[in-house]
């Protein structure tokens, strides 16, 4: 942490700016230290551009083949040689809301007992063991989703749902257990920790003297907590697009529950299938060349589409806990 | 003078009401991890016995155990912690001692970009530049792509532990005319250890959880192996190939074996919580 003292002199490359640039203190150890951990810094620099690299090239058969028309076509059909990304996309981003919708307002509920509500004593080990969720396996929820989850929507939850709105083209059955619902579930609970921990960050980051103020002026414990709510509302906007990102990467327990059928059926309890299932379940059995880079093509789409989702969702918490220097922990 | 007394009730009851939503919010989420880990337990202890642990993979109907993914998981682990805590690591101290300006700026910037990166998309990435150039699977593979899941991790707390470290440290070394290297390595870095160990082992056990990007690199076997070369069974792997299997025997494993890896997890996870009691 030595103060950087520039003092251009001479061409900007030449070997002694080079030395002061590394080591400030004019130390031969420093430099070698600064250049080694710089290096290091660069290779996972490297690493990500490396990434992109790879997907990019391995997918280019399948880019060129197809073209725009990969992400429109909804026929994905590898022995005639057809690939569209469509029931994919859709599988990802269905499976991915129906989670968010179950999950906010438990986080949201949780967040705010933990901070607004519980006394200290108890919020540190219930905060724990909700934190506990989150260091489970995603294969392990998948397990679990196939041998629990699955009957019990298939004998309890499943069937009152289509009875009441089997008339909707959400709810129509039959109720396997397997599918859509499910999958968008156990992401639910996946997920919950993940949001929950960074809107608490978020709740505490908000000064003690809005909810003196609103306490003051005679408002009620709850409305006390929607103007801390308010206040919080970008980082905790942050905190669910981040669980979002968490949803849409999400792969073991996903696979293992959603049905893995390449089809879009607008009822929540048809089978699915996930772009990063589609990976997890295909990779291997990938014969052709085409089928291979159509995968890899995914895997592209899946990598831009989180990179974009966790930069915007790192901007909003960023906004919010850098004045207390709260960090996301999850994040 | 009622109307103003019926609202203050109204009032009431809604905060009420809303305060005991989220106690309920709360202990559900309790309930549900209370609920998976029991089914775990319960599941599990069936068919959990000491040759279940040490006995390789028999056909179904044989019995059989987990020996081979248990050698097999701590290989992985082993690999890729020495793959990815020392370059975690480095590149921690990097962003809290060294690094400044734009450079800086964008590594701290491909750090976070590398946690969000879905798990499968590092096995692709794996597969692409390992397995596809030495045509084949191997748990050399595997290691490099839960390396790669370890080091955003490792170097995000190593940071964060080394900002903890007081500047009054560094200044006192720096005015002894220590050079930088020295007050890094020698000053700072012991004065954050634990706070790194526990920031590695916690990594450690994250990664031990991962499945996705071991599918098509490391990809599994049914025997004993070490060789970095071959193919390499893996606990979560097993677990994932019994429990889609359509055996009765093998769902038993499946559990057994999570059961397992839940000890592991929890166990690391609950110790360095009651050790440290900092905020991870």
């Amino acid at each position: 942490m030595s103060a950087r003292v520039e003092t251009n002199s001479g061409p900007f490359f030449s070997l002694s700016n080079v030395r002061k640039a590394l080591s400030p203190t004019g130390n031969t150890g420093d430099a070698v230290f600064r250049l080694i951990l710089g290096l290091v810094a660069l290779f996972v620099l490297a690493i990500v551009i490396a990434m992109v690299w790879a997907l990019a090239a391995d997918s280019l058969l399948s880019i060129r083949t197809f073209g725009f028309g990969f992400i429109t076509s909804r026929s994905w059909n590898p022995i005639k040689g057809e690939f569209g990304a469509l029931p994919f996309i859709y599988g990802t981003v269905m499976s991915s809301l129906i989670a968010l919708c179950i999950s906010v307002p438990l986080s949201l509920g949780i967040a705010v007992f933990l901070v607004e509500q519980a006394p200290r004593l108890v919020a540190r080990p219930i905060g724990f063991l909700v934190e506990l969720l989150a260091a489970i396996p995603s294969v392990v929820y998948g397990l679990w989703g196939i041998f629990i989850l699955a009957p019990v929507i298939r004998q309890y939850l499943g069937p009152p749902f289509e009875r009441l709105f089997g008339w909707t083209p959400f709810f129509r059955g039959p109720v396997t257990g397997i599918g859509l619902i499910t999958g968008g579930l156990i992401l639910a609970i996946m997920v919950t920790p993940i949001i929950s921990a960074v809107v608490r960050d978020v709740l505490a980051a908000v000064p003690g003297s809005q909810r003196e103020a609103a306490l003051a002026l005679g408002a009620t414990k709850w409305e006390m907590i929607r103007v801390v709510l308010v206040n919080g509302a970008p980082g905790i906007a942050g905190a669910v697009i981040l669980g979002l990102g968490r949803a849409l990467g999400e792969t073991m327990a996903v696979t293992m529950v959603i049905g893995n059928r390449p089809e879009i059926s607008l009822s929540f309890f048809d089978p699915s299938y996930t772009i990063a299932s589609a990976i997890a379940n295909e990779f291997t059995e990938a014969t052709s060349d085409l089928y291979l880079s159509s995968l890899v093509e995914l895997g592209l789409i899946l990598f831009f589409v989180t990179f974009v989702v966790n930069g915007i969702a790192r901007f909003l918490v960023w906004n919010v806990t850098r004045k207390t220097g709260g960090v996301g922990r999850a994040a | 003078m009622m109307a103003v007394a019926r609202v203050d009730q109204m009032r009431k009851s809604i905060s009420a009401v809303m305060t005991t939503g989220t106690a309920v919010c709360t202990f559900a989420a309790v309930g549900i991890l209370l609920v998976i880990l029991s089914h775990i337990a319960l599941k599990g202890v069936g068919s959990l016995n000491f040759r279940f642990l040490v006995d390789a993979p028999k056909p179904v109907g044989e019995g059989g155990g987990i020996g081979n993914a248990v050698l097999g998981s701590v290989v992985l682990l082993g690999l890729s912690s020495a793959i990815g805590l020392p370059l975690g690591i480095a590149v921690g101290i990097y962003l809290s001692e060294v690094g400044h300006g734009r450079l800086a700026g964008g590594v701290r910037f491909i750090v976070d970009t590398l946690t969000g990166i879905p798990s499968i998309v590092t096995g692709v990435f794996v597969y692409a530049i390992v397995v596809l150039p030495t045509k084949h699977f191997s748990a050399f593979a595997g290691g490099v792509a839960l390396a790669l899941i370890m080091v955003p991790i490792v170097s995000r707390t190593t940071e964060e532990m080394l900002k903890l470290v007081p500047h009054s440290l560094r200044e006192g070394a720096l005015a002894l005319g220590a050079p930088q290297w020295r007050v890094v390595l020698g000053v700072v870095v012991p004065a954050a250890a634990s706070g790194i160990a526990t920031g590695a082992i916690l990594a450690v056990a994250r990664v031990s959880g991962e499945t996705a990007p071991l599918l098509f690199t490391a990809f599994g076997s049914r025997f004993f192996s070490t060789d970095l070369n071959q193919p390499i069974a893996s606990l979560t792997v097993q677990i994932y190939n019994y429990a889609i299997s359509p055996y009765d025997e093998w769902h038993a494993q499946a559990w057994a074996a999570t059961l397992v890896l839940m000890t592991l997890i929890l166990g690391i996870n609950i110790v360095v919580r009651i050790l440290t009691r900092r905020r991870f």
